[in-house]
């Protein structure tokens, strides 16, 4: 039952939805990457800036206009929740290990909460016109919301990789990350600048919560299924690895399309925590890792 | 070991004859209900504490651990027909071998790896209870209940007692954890792991133990769950709202003592049972936002703020150096 | 014997009052309690709310006529959110704290599968709510349907059968991994075997699956005649999308059959022409041979009603049925004159009870002894508009002949346009 053509529509599919997995972890590769921010509720912000484009989709705007949109509000939430987080734990030292996950857990339990309470739990869906349709290339039929992914995916990418190596404020970033003291000393603010940092992954993020509307139709409960694909993503690539985050999606991708085709619906939920188990015990510093 | 505080003793054994007296004299059935889920509780954060509060590693997984305990007990009773006691025995030795067997896999793990990994462990092995069909897969099963035992009019009234008696070794083996060279240890891995490693504390045997035997007793607390509700399936048994609870009654409890997990367990179980007709889903959001308030604003929960008071009221009446003998 | 008498002295002092002096209401006893729980919030919430609604109506009905045995009805509901682990705490509190003196199942299959063992430690009778072989465990005798099916045979067997008609060989399942999805794919395995038909695709999927995609390019690419689908509202809305964004190749010529969801409102709105072709069960279609005496007047104030309360204004699948279940009881209870478990049980199994969709018996199992189960082809469906729906010839009654309103159009493809 399983032919060539299968596996390589197999293929071909887990590569595109591995592109999306990348984009939507971004946000957490720097978050959690690059700023140590134990971050569990990134995956809550990805399914909020979902329900956010949901929102704007039913005043008539397009699922990437909205993305546009939200953008502003999100890198100020993150600004907000990183002070928050500074002032509550990070400055008053080591012993915030628990106190820091849990403060993160709740935050993302209220925001699923929330969620389920104004939007219901039904799924929701957007509608656009790449949304429903296909390309054809020979036997297969591609989705056009996954190419539309895609390209998303490659442009916030390289955008982001962009930012942070040219730039100052990208590159104050990537300091602050290695040595926060130094920093300091050449007058930058480290607070302020992974408060910077932690707004612009938020920013990221809310991008990539309108892809997720795009690809598939959501309902509060997902964030669930995404802290293991997003953190699978960020492990595999290795922290702070910007290039490496679009590889490890794809790798991510590609697993579970052919998991998927092979052994059956059954044990997709398994594969992104499986496969980060696998590489937090094999290599834990990921393909990329500093 | 000084566990020789009467107060503590008499309540242990008062309680489960509560238990079993007041449904003969005349409480509601549906009361019965209230007071097996709270207690459940109560066992689940007090579990929950010993890994979370004593030695500073956050658990995700409580769900797991709850699930695989119902799902031992069901093998138990639908392979050999085991009576209840065999079947809470044989969820709690499986538990200490899940605790033990994925302490391996992830304490080497630090910080919030711990903690993902541990969400990891409990997805994958809600995979597997799915995709297992002698135990009726993702469509559950359905149980008929053999006769109620001897001695008890109903099921309810029979399971309460039993979660009584849970709750109560749950407690005791807290506080002696906390008492003793275990609790000493442990406390040293959550302050400074590297540093009790350099002065010879085995902190992962230490750190084993601790997860064994919470996932005994969260296991434990699971294995009455078929017979209390006489249908299991896995979606809501492995549910990641336990875990949700387990942690918020901790924190909001306290998590240095062993009294903690036991009042926010109380506070928390109670209040939605009542909610529970109104709006469920605003008192999760509630019991989130208590979770975030106590983490930050009173991190030693109420426990914490009980001492406090208790402190300000000894330096107000000036007893502060009076120590009460039953305080141990 | 003494409280029939004094409930008539009581009943004749009011009466004779009541002559004499302005309406006085109520007899002095207390309401009749009814209890139950249904989905009010999550994916089965669209039937569940059409559920509580045509209760109400009932309800509301009844006391018009002067209520039950003089007593007026109180109908008492909870949100159960489809939940099979909520569902044996809510009636133990409907039955212990709320002390309700008759009760009808949860809505659903799940949620009342998880109380049969409940209500049959107790002794309590049970009228089913859209619940399939809910009983088929427990073997609760006091246990009475209220939806037209019985078994897998009476549910898919007209999807298998319209399949023979016009040739088909190859088979193909696709079916949910939960109770309802799974015991009327067993059903339909079973009658795919007896049938000859050659299985050459079968999956079950999580319950929690938003992705089909992969699913249905293997279904492509096994070339099957038919394929039958068993799921649930989230599920067949996915499905449905994914065949129509990616093709389920031109071999097939019936697609459906037990896809729960198709019925409601809000869904068949969002999908709209992407429905059509696709053949699928339902239980009450505007077509005229399903006129029943009753319903369509019920089904006229149900609308009016619905928009009020927020609930979707068709109403087909659930809300005549659950009406249904209202006069069950009742005419159980006049008949009887009693409201003790047992004697209505006694009455419902060896009578036939006339309702909105028609006269119902029930077989030893507590299931209709004549199932009435219909499979629709859509048809001419637009985008955007749920009043369409009200129309006959857009849900054709293709399956069984008595009910038939049209023919069969096939392959798929051809019945999409494409």
């Amino acid at each position: 039952m399983l032919s060539i053509e299968l596996l390589l529509e197999a293929l071909v599919f887990g590569a595109l939805v591995g592109c999306f997995y990348a984009a939507v972890s971004i946000g957490l590769s720097i978050a959690f990457g690059l700023l140590d921010v134990p971050h569990i509720a990134h995956a809550a912000f990805l399914v909020l800036a979902a329900y956010m484009t949901y929102l704007l989709g039913t005043y008539g705007f397009d699922p990437l206009v909205a993305a546009l949109l939200i953008l502003v509000p999100f890198f100020f939430l993150g600004a907000i929740v990183y002070r928050f987080y500074y002032e509550a734990f990070e400055k008053r030292g080591a012993d915030t290990g628990v106190r820091g996950i849990a403060f993160f857990f709740g935050v993302a339990f209220m925001v699923q909460v929330f969620l389920s309470m104004t939007f219901g739990l039904d799924q929701r869906n957007v509608s656009a016109p790449y949304i429903g349709t296909s390309l054809g290339i020979g036997e297969m039929r591609i989705p056009w919301r996954l190419i539309v992914a895609l390209c998303v995916a490659v442009g916030l990418t390289v955008g982001l990789r962009l930012y942070l190596l040219r730039t100052f404020q990208g590159r104050a970033i990537r300091a602050v990350a290695h040595d926060a003291w130094a920093l300091r000393i050449i007058g930058a603010d480290p607070v302020r600048t992974k408060q910077w940092a932690f707004g612009i992954a938020t920013a990221a993020t809310a991008i990539g919560g309108a892809l997720l509307a795009i690809i598939s139709p959501v309902e509060p409960s997902l964030d669930r299924v995404y802290i293991g694909r997003t953190f699978c993503v960020v492990v595999l690539a290795g922290l702070g690895s910007m290039s490496g985050t679009l590889a490890a999606g794809i790798i991510l991708g590609v697993t579970e399309s052919i998991v998927l085709t092979m052994f059956g619906a059954s044990w997709a939920p398994a594969v992104a925590f499986g496969l980060l188990l696998l590489v937090l015990g094999i290599r834990p510093q990921g393909l990329f890792g500093r | 070991m000084k566990i020789n505080s009467i107060p503590f003793w008499a309540a242990a054994i008062l309680l489960p004859a509560c238990a079993y007296f007041l449904p003969a004299w005349g409480l509601n059935e549906y009361y019965l209900y209230v007071g097996y889920v709270v207690l459940q509780y109560v066992v689940l954060a007090t579990a929950w504490n010993i890994l979370g509060g004593y030695a500073g590693y956050v658990n995700f997984g409580t769900g797991a651990f709850f699930g695989v305990g119902a799902y031992a007990a069901l093998v138990l009773f639908m392979k050999f027909n085991a009576p209840l006691p065999v079947q809470i025995a044989g969820a709690a030795a499986i538990g200490a071998l899940l605790g033990l067997g994925a302490g391996l896999l992830t304490l080497r793990l630090k910080g919030i790896f711990f903690s993902i990994a541990t969400i990891a462990a409990a997805i994958i092995i809600e995979t597997f209870v799915l995709n297992w069909r002698y135990v009726g897969g993702a469509s559950g099963m359905q149980i008929i209940r053999p006769a109620v035992p001897l001695g008890f009019e109903t099921y309810t009234r029979m399971l309460l007692v039993v979660m009584t008696i849970l709750a109560v070794v749950s407690i005791i083996v807290a506080r002696f954890i906390e008492k003793s060279w275990l609790g000493r240890g442990l406390r040293a891995v959550r302050d400074a792991e590297v540093a009790a490693e350099c002065s010879g504390v085995p902190t992962l045997k230490l750190k084993l133990l601790a997860c064994a035997i919470s996932g005994a007793l969260m296991a434990a607390a699971g294995a009455p769950l078929p017979l209390y509700s006489s249908f299991i399936e896995p979606h809501s048994v492995f549910s990641l709202n336990y875990s949700v609870m387990a942690l918020a009654m901790a924190v909001v409890g306290g998590m240095s003592s062993w009294l903690g997990p036991v009042l926010g367990a109380i506070l928390i179980a109670s209040s939605q049972q009542f909610a529970a007709s109104a709006s469920p889903e605003l008192h999760l959001f509630i019991v989130g936002a208590l979770l975030v308030f106590f983490v930050i604003a009173a991190p030693d929960g109420l426990v914490g703020l009980l001492q406090r008071v208790g402190r300000m009221t000894a330096r107000m009446t000036g007893m502060q150096n009076v120590r009460p003998k039953w305080r141990s | 014997m003494w409280n029939h008498t004094k409930r008539d002295v009581l009943r004749g002092i009011v009466l004779g009052l009541g002559l004499v002096l302005p309406q006085t209401g109520w007899t002095q006893e207390p309401p009749i309690k009814v209890g139950t729980s249904m989905a009010l919030s999550g994916p089965l919430a669209g039937g569940g709310r059409q559920s509580q609604l045509a209760l109400q109506m009932w309800a509301e009905d009844v006391n018009a006529r002067g209520g039950l045995l003089g007593r007026k009805v109180e109908l008492v509901t909870y949100d159960d959110q489809a939940s099979p682990a909520q569902t044996p705490g809510i009636f133990s509190k409907l039955v212990d704290l709320d002390k309700v003196n008759l009760l009808i199942a949860p809505y659903g299959t799940v949620p009342a599968a998880a109380v049969m063992p409940l209500a049959k430690e107790r002794r309590l009778l049970l009228i089913g709510q859209i619940g399939y072989q809910v009983n088929s465990k427990a073997k609760h005798d006091m246990w009475f349907n209220n939806s037209p099916w019985s078994d897998a045979e009476s549910w898919v067997g007209g999807y298998f059968r319209l399949g023979q008609s016009v040739g088909v060989k190859k088979v193909a399942f696709l079916a949910s991994d939960q109770e309802f999805a799974q015991n009327i794919l067993a059903g339909a395995k079973k009658l795919a075997q007896n049938a000859g038909l050659e299985t050459v695709y079968e999956q079950t999927y999580p319950p929690t699956t938003v992705d089909f995609s992969s699913m249905v390019r293997a279904i492509r690419a096994a070339s099957p005649d038919m394929v039958f689908v068993a799921s649930y509202p989230a599920d067949s809305t996915g499905i449905i999308r994914s065949v129509n964004e990616i093709g389920i190749g031109s071999s097939v010529k019936l697609f459906g059959g037990g896809m729960v969801g198709l019925q409601y409102a809000s869904v068949m709105q969002a999908l709209g022409s992407q429905l059509n072709g696709v053949v699928n069960y339902h239980t009450y279609v505007p077509e005229k041979t399903m006129a029943f005496p009753g319903i369509r007047e019920f089904l006229e104030r149900f609308a009016k009603r619905a928009v009020a309360a927020n609930v979707e204004t068709l109403g087909y699948y659930v809300a005549p049925f659950s009406y249904a279940s209202g006069q069950i009881l009742e005419q159980a209870v006049n008949a009887t004159k009693s409201i003790k478990d047992d004697v209505l049980a006694d009455y419902l199994r060896k009578n036939e009870v006339n309702t909105i969709v028609g006269p119902i018996r029930w077989g030893a199992d507590g299931e209709w002894a004549e199932p009435r189960v219909v499979m629709i082809q859509f048809k001419d469906i637009k985008d955007g508009n749920v009043e369409q729906f009200r129309q006959e010839g857009k849900q054709i009654i293709v399956e069984p002949e008595r009910f038939r309103t049209g023919d069969l159009t096939a392959p798929l493809s051809k019945a999409r346009g494409r």
